[in-house]
């Protein structure tokens, strides 16, 4: 049994202008120390799957159907008390802009020393010594004397390492992290992301990570969601994603990502925006902004298949590569018509090319 | 910086405040016009002599500045010289009214914070629901019913009608149970609008902290609601309301001149009515000054108490 089932999990937010669903019947599972990337573009529902991991979803938004199991145990029968048992203690969250999420008139060492002192009964004493070590994991300098530091007084590298020191403080089964480098500097994210990556390898806690960032992904995480527009429609090991990626969109998605060494004069995008999810497209959400889009794709709305075998979602391994488009269950007259390079050195010609810039 | 510091850069900040209101106090009795010695006497006529003695009584045979210099010294020492009226030391009147108008205005600040936060608390995490309605209804009515007209209505019902209370404050020591059963009224009058006010404010400072994300962290954190809100939530909430809470106290003073006027409670509201009708300048002079000094106090009081709850504003 994986750590985490999510079943059918649907979320919906009630606004003026209609019902959104922001989360549309995904699946997945985590398995126990397993780093699990979701990616999408902003208003792809990530962050409210996330959330509704703790059912910390608030009004006007509401879990209106699906199971959330953690170690077999569905969440979303528990008691309120029961809930808070496992707030903090089996699953922690890291979000995003750390400097909101701290509280400014604590101390950074007493919101880590609660957050012991709310799972385990221990004196004061031990919490606080136990923060002390938790920020020196995080790699906080001199520990001790930052325990009193109130969190106007960290840098914003530092705040989201008290964060991550907050989320680990009771040793969770499962860590989620929304967009946990977002607004930090490029320097101090790649810190915080060896952090993550050194937590991931060295304890058994599985992490969720959300982030809009491939890069990202591909540095920490093991296999990976595709999320647009509520609903899962790539899932894949990370390098199959990468060396071979099956839905459009997640094509779109990569041919976007800046790299170092990179000669396009402009980033290609995925043109178009996320739909409006109060009325969303017929058929596959993404075929109006899909260049493979033929009449079929605004009928039909594609599975989740294994690519290869159209196997369906439901009957594969977990480490099985799946896709949400018509092409794999053969309903696409043309086919998907795109090529993937692989470069993982910079092209051989480039280095040429520059000096010769440089003479000119 | 430390707290200590802080405190002691704002108690050095509030020292020009203070001058500035001795200097506002002792110019009132010159720039009234005609010869301050008129405005002390009235329009009695008198001897030469007696006119000559009130001049070198408050020195008003020496140039302006050694007036005030003189007079400063004089604050300084609360010697604050007799009452032309009753022939009384005017500082010996305001030591036996100051802790009346203290004790009213006191019990009604704290009956506005015993009201309101406990409100506000309800109305913010109840939004929408019947508490919100019944506070946001209570709270409109508090604010908009004048304080001497729910102070005669209140005296008429419970005082008149029913006999519960005195209509008069009953000779007896401040501190004592009598007094303390008679003070109940003027405080409900005095108190009321303030109840309101905070629990509007607070209510609304609350929503908005409700939406941050420290709240959803505490909240993941698998502490209880009730923690949430009364620890994280509340804290960041009253630093608004102990802005107000400090000028809510020039508010009471308003306030009591007329509440005390209604009891007829022995405070500073009342002698400075009795003063201003009687053109006693002296007395109201040194009212004016006790006020004004006891309004820069307690805003002293506010700016340190906000440093205390938040943490940032020492830098």
């Amino acid at each position: 049994m994986a750590l985490l089932e999510v079943e059918d999990l649907t979320v919906q937010f009630y606004t003026d202008d209609g019902v959104v669903r922001a989360v549309d019947g995904i699946n997945y599972e985590i398995r126990r120390g397993e780093a699990l990337g979701l990616v999408g573009e902003s208003g792809a529902g990530k962050s409210v799957a996330s959330l509704a991991l703790l059912d910390l979803i608030r009004a006007p938004g509401e879990i209106v159907g699906g199971e959330i199991r953690l170690d077999g145990r569905n969440l979303l029968e528990c008691s309120t008390d029961e809930l808070r048992g496992i707030r903090g203690d089996e699953i922690a969250m890291v979000f995003q802009d750390a400097d909101a999420a701290l509280n400014p008139v604590y101390t950074v060492g007493e919101q880590i020393a609660e957050a012991i002192r709310v799972h385990e009964d221990v004196s004061d004493r031990a919490a606080r010594d136990r923060a002390i070590d938790l920020l020196e994991r995080v790699g906080i300098p001199e520990p001790a004397a930052r325990y009193t530091d109130y969190p106007h007084e960290f840098s914003g590298g530092m705040q989201q390492r008290a964060v991550i020191a907050m989320a680990l403080s009771c040793d969770p089964d499962l860590l989620v992290c929304d967009e946990p480098t977002t607004g930090l500097d490029v320097t101090v994210q790649a810190g915080i992301l060896e952090l993550l990556e050194d937590l991931a390898r060295e304890s058994d806690t599985a992490i969720q990570l959300v982030t809009h960032d491939l890069g990202i992904v591909a540095e920490l995480c093991d296999r990976v969601l595709v999320q647009y527009a509520g609903e899962i429609v790539e899932r894949a090991p990370v390098e199959d994603l990468y060396y071979d990626p099956k839905h459009p969109y997640t094509v779109g998605l990569l041919a976007s990502i800046p790299r170092l060494g990179d000669d396009r004069e402009r980033l290609p995008t995925v043109p178009g925006t996320v739909p409006s999810l109060v009325d969303p497209p017929t058929g596959c959400r993404f075929h109006p902004r899909c260049p493979y889009a033929e009449d079929a794709c605004a009928r039909r709305s594609p599975p989740l298949v294994e690519a290869d075998t159209e196997t369906p979602a439901a009957e594969t391994a977990p480490d099985a590569h799946l896709a949400a488009c018509l092409e794999y269950t053969g309903d696409l007259e043309d086919g998907l018509d795109y090529e993937v390079q692989v470069r993982d050195e910079p092209p051989a010609d480039r280095s040429d090319r520059d000096r010769g810039g440089e003479t000119r | 910086m430390s707290l200590g510091r802080y405190v002691l850069t704002r108690l050095l900040v509030a020292v020009p405040v203070l001058l500035g209101v001795t200097v506002l106090t002792f110019s009132f009795l010159h720039a009234l016009p005609g010869d301050p010695v008129d405005a002390i006497i009235g329009y009695q006529s008198v001897s030469p002599e007696t006119e000559a003695s009130i001049r070198a009584e408050y020195h008003l045979d020496r140039p302006v500045w050694e007036q005030y210099l003189l007079w400063l010294r004089d604050a300084l020492t609360l010697e604050f010289g007799r009452s032309p009226v009753t022939g009384r030391s005017v500082a010996a009147t305001i030591g036996r009214r100051l802790p009346a108008t203290l004790a009213l205005g006191g019990a009604a600040w704290l009956l506005a914070l015993a009201i309101g936060i406990p409100a506000g608390i309800v109305a913010a995490v109840k939004r929408g629901e019947p508490a919100d309605e019944l506070s946001r209804v209570a709270a409109l009515a508090g604010i908009a019913t004048p304080n001497f007209w729910l102070g005669l209505v209140l005296l008429l019902v419970f005082s008149v009608r029913l006999g519960w209370f005195r209509v008069i404050p009953p000779d007896a020591p401040l501190a004592s149970l009598a007094m303390a059963k008679f003070m109940l009224l003027p405080t409900v009058t005095l108190g009321t609008a303030s109840a309101a006010l905070v629990t509007r404010l607070l209510r609304s400072s609350m929503l908005r902290e409700l939406e941050a994300g420290y709240v959803r962290t505490a909240r993941a954190k698998g502490l209880r609601e009730r923690t949430v809100i009364l620890k994280h939530v509340l804290r960041n909430s009253l630093l608004p309301v102990v802005t107000v809470a400090g000028l809510q106290l020039a508010f009471l003073v308003d306030g009591a001149v007329v509440v005390e006027q209604i009891f007829s409670w022995p405070g500073m509201g009342r002698l400075m009515v009795q003063s201003i009708l009687q053109r006693n300048y002296p007395v109201i002079q040194a009212a004016v000054l006790v006020i004004g000094v006891s309004i820069v106090l307690v805003n002293l009081l506010v700016d340190i108490v906000y440093a205390v709850l938040d943490p940032r504003i020492r830098y």
